[in-house]
């Protein structure tokens, strides 16, 4: 175990080498050097938002059932299927129908089924059906279908989300699927995240629709933003999907801010005619079920943009404009987990995690002097190679540095020793019986070997689930306890052993102590 | 051995001081239960910091006024640094942090810092609970997998009863000091597992040699010499491990008080089982080179 080829040794410091050139990197300040790449600071080191935002697609399904209701309606007529006692629930229709079989032929059809599509990639339709009693069924959406809804609905709202983070201007946002349902969205250096979160908050769904007290597609009750009860028509003249671009602007004559929107052509077409055939009447501009505004309608607008006035203050407007730019969600989001570190307390933690490693560090190695002498230095430059080692590797993996990260760099200086410290034990107990003192200490590298191993794959092992299983804070700890382990087990088998051997070796055989 | 300690008289004592603990942790989590933090237990947490004159009864009393439920103030830290912990009362809040925030500095007349703002929703946490407990069970499993193919299974079943018990007493210290228990304790817990089995390791793979070594010698004498050749060994890792977790614990501040804590105390319970909890294990199945004869005879070089 002491003999080492020149090429052994050449790799054992080629490997230190370029691993350890890694951590230097972080000394620099800008980004001079070729290689980019920098272990990067938690959260809860540099100060930041962390939210965990939830989709409801409960919500979703409703109005999607919803939007059923017409097409099933027309199949049915345009069939001749007789059906009575039509009723929509939260999640499912309910019908009663005389002819099932040439329903469920219909309802069925692979091709150009608009009602009920087929959806390739699943293969599954999109809705099913079951028979209750008395030939009454109930349509609703298939284990896939909602699956499909809930995909495209949370892909939607990454996207959505993304624009109006991006509108805000926060530096290097990170927006993530998380499971089925949630974004997780990392906002660094934010100090307040309230402003985001009522952005996110809301689904910005915008709709035109005429005050008419009848109407044939119904009226909601709403009211107004100056109080009055108005009956508006459910008949949209036009939603927000059709604005191409929203401003914040000053009216000058009486100084307010109002927001201006650009149509899309469809848009400007729809919105024209209906101004045109509308003159006289009001006009309500409807937000997420909201009035913001009923004026009147003095003259067709067949320009293809408007204003929307309604009491805002400056910032009002420009939020307004932002979520009207970057479209409608979906779905409502909730915030379901939410985590604010400010810059200050992420200062002092990184202080006093620097301050704790330093400590720690220096009482482990005059420990381990006073302990060994000659080979507990031996052991510290194995040490202070293993703290370089784990960082650079950190650093290559570009991994993020917490809070209990660094805790794991504390707690891997306080275990690292270990391996050494089994060795040089058994070395000394090899001593007492083994007569030449090379062969002592070559049967102590090698009876330890196993031991070494196994104690430390255990808290590998450890590391390992804490990784699969932890979040945020705590997947930084498993990284940085598991990367340890493995640059412990380097530094201590190559490293130490190989300046062991020169010690060892240049001795020739003259007694030793450890 | 020169001067070697017999532990294995020790072990009727240390069973039953082991048991008794081992009993009374689990009536304190079964009567007392576990202090859970926001993470499991869902709700908002505040850390502010203001000027040193305000107390901690004027935070509360500001807070008690918004019928929030159950409020809990601490300090936290250095003077005018406080924490306040708020119980999850309706499952949507995301209007309650701003609000508190306003209630606050309008009642206290004061720069308020709010340093750290968390809010959990009650399924987030119970989530994060489940995934602790799998986690922790996890890897209970896989010691017990490692150590089954690595030695026999007495060795198996002796490691995990040492890491039960650790386990265990570590959350009946926690439940009997009412210490709050958050995912960075669990992470605590796992690495303490690790820790534990490392020691157990050690002095298990030296019983292991130890038994082929000395055939004509009993177990309890085998256990005895292996605990004692490695003691050295025990005492520096738990030394320097403890040096750099003190260092955390004073240190390192308030966020990783708890977790350094539930460290020192799983280092300590870790050593002591290794060498009072896993060895006599070995001894009550009367383990010896017998036992052993079908495998690897190959570790020992």
């Amino acid at each position: 175990m002491l003999n080492f080829s020149k090429i052994n040794i050449f790799f054992i410091y080629l490997i230190f080498f370029l691993v350890s050139i890694f951590a230097t990197l972080n000394l620099q300040n800008k980004n001079n050097l070729f290689i980019d790449k920098k272990v990067n600071l938690g959260l809860d080191l540099q100060g930041g938002s962390y939210l965990l935002l939830e989709i409801n697609s409960d919500s979703l399904i409703e109005e999607k059932i919803q939007s059923k209701v017409i097409p099933i309606k027309k199949l049915l007529k345009k069939n001749n299927l007789n059906y009575s006692n039509f009723k929509i629930n939260d999640r499912s229709l309910s019908l009663k129908i005389d002819d099932k079989e040439k329903f469920e032929s219909l309802f069925f059809s692979k091709k150009d089924n608009l009602v009920n599509p087929y959806i390739d990639d699943y293969r599954s339709f999109e809705l099913e059906y079951s028979s209750l009693e008395n030939n009454f069924i109930e349509i609703l959406f298939s284990k896939y279908g909602l699956l499909s809804i809930n995909n495209s609905a949370l892909k939607q709202s990454i996207e959505i989300v993304r624009r109006r983070i991006d509108d805000v201007g926060t530096k290097e946002p990170t927006i993530l699927q998380r499971g089925e349902k949630r974004i997780l969205v990392e906002l660094p250096g934010l100090k307040d995240p309230e402003r985001i979160k009522k952005l996110l908050g809301k689904t910005a769904k915008l709709n035109f629709r005429l005050v008419s007290d009848n109407s044939e597609f119904g009226v909601d009750s709403l009211i107004s933003e100056t109080g009055e009860t108005l009956e508006i028509s459910k008949r949209i003249v036009m939603s927000g999907d059709n604005l191409i671009d929203a401003q914040p602007s000053i009216q000058n004559q009486r100084n307010e801010p109002t927001v201006s929107f650009t149509l899309d052509r469809v848009g400007a077409q729809k919105f024209g005619r209906a101004t045109t055939d509308n003159v006289g009447k009001r006009l309500a501009i409807v937000l997420d079920g909201k009035i913001i505004s009923a004026p009147n309608i003095n003259e067709p607008i067949t320009s293809g943009s408007g204003m929307i006035s309604g009491n805002f203050s400056f910032q009002e407007a420009t939020d307004l404009a932002l979520l009207l730019r970057s479209g409608a969600l979906p779905t409502p989001l909730n915030v379901v987990e939410e985590r604010t570190v400010g810059p200050d307390l992420g200062e002092d933690s990184i202080k006093s995690g620097v301050m704790s490693l330093i400590v720690g560090f220096v009482l482990v190695i005059l420990f381990m002097l006073y302990k060994y002498k000659i080979f507990g230095i031996v052991a510290n430059i194995a040490l202070i190679a293993n703290l370089l080692m784990l960082v650079g590797v950190l650093t290559i993996l570009e991994a993020t540095l917490t809070l209990p990260g660094i805790a794991g760099i504390i707690l891997t200086v306080g275990m690292a020793v270990d391996a050494n410290v089994l060795i040089f034990e058994r070395i000394k107990e090899e001593l007492k019986t083994e007569k030449s003192i090379i062969h002592a200490f070559d049967t102590g590298y090698s009876k330890a070997k196993i031991t070494v191993l196994d104690a430390n794959i255990t808290t590998l092992i450890a590391a390992i689930i804490l990784f699969a299983f932890g979040s945020g804070p705590v997947k930084g700890f498993a990284i940085t306890l598991g990367i340890g382990i493995v640059t412990t087990l380097f530094t201590a088998y190559f490293l130490a052993r190989h300046l062991t051997s020169i010690i060892v070796l240049r001795n020739n055989n003259k007694e030793i102590k450890i | 051995m020169t001067e070697s300690i017999n532990f294995v008289s020790n072990f009727k004592k240390a069973n039953v001081a082991s048991i008794t603990i081992f009993l009374l942790s689990i009536c304190f989590i079964i009567f007392k239960g576990l202090n859970y933090g926001i993470d499991f237990k869902g709700g908002t947490l505040i850390e502010l910091r203001t000027e040193t004159g305000i107390s901690a009864s004027s935070i509360r009393s500001s807070l008690n006024s918004m019928n929030l439920g159950d409020v809990n103030v601490k300090k936290f830290g250095q003077d005018g640094d406080y924490l306040i912990k708020v119980e999850q009362k309706e499952t949507n809040s995301n209007e309650l942090i701003p609000k508190i925030k306003k209630k606050l500095i309008e009642n206290l007349n004061a720069e308020v810092n709010f340093r750290r703002v968390e809010n959990v929703g009650p399924k987030v946490s119970s989530e994060l609970l489940e995934s602790s407990i799998i986690a922790i069970s996890l890897a209970l499993a896989a010691m017990l997998f490692y150590i089954w193919i690595r030695f026999e299974w007495q060795f198996s079943v002796g490691s995990i009863i040492a890491l039960f018990h650790d386990v265990v007493i570590t959350l009946g210290i926690f439940s009997a000091l009412s210490l709050e228990i958050n995912l960075s304790i669990i992470a605590a817990v796992l690495t303490i597992v690790g820790y534990s089995m490392n020691d157990t390791v050690v002095i298990y793979d030296r019983i292991r040699e130890n038994l082929f070594k000395y055939t004509k010698i009993s177990i309890s004498d085998v256990a005895n010499i292996s605990i004692n050749e490695t003691l050295t060994r025990t005492i520096i890792t738990s030394v320097t491990t403890l040096l750099a977790l003190v260092s955390i614990y004073i240190l390192g501040g308030e966020i990783l008080r708890g977790f350094s804590f539930a460290m020192i105390l799983g280092v300590i319970i870790g050593t002591y089982s290794s060498i009072f909890v896993a060895s006599p294990v070995l001894k009550f199945f009367k383990v010896s080179y017998k036992t052993l004869e079908k495998k690897d005879e190959k570790i020992v070089p």
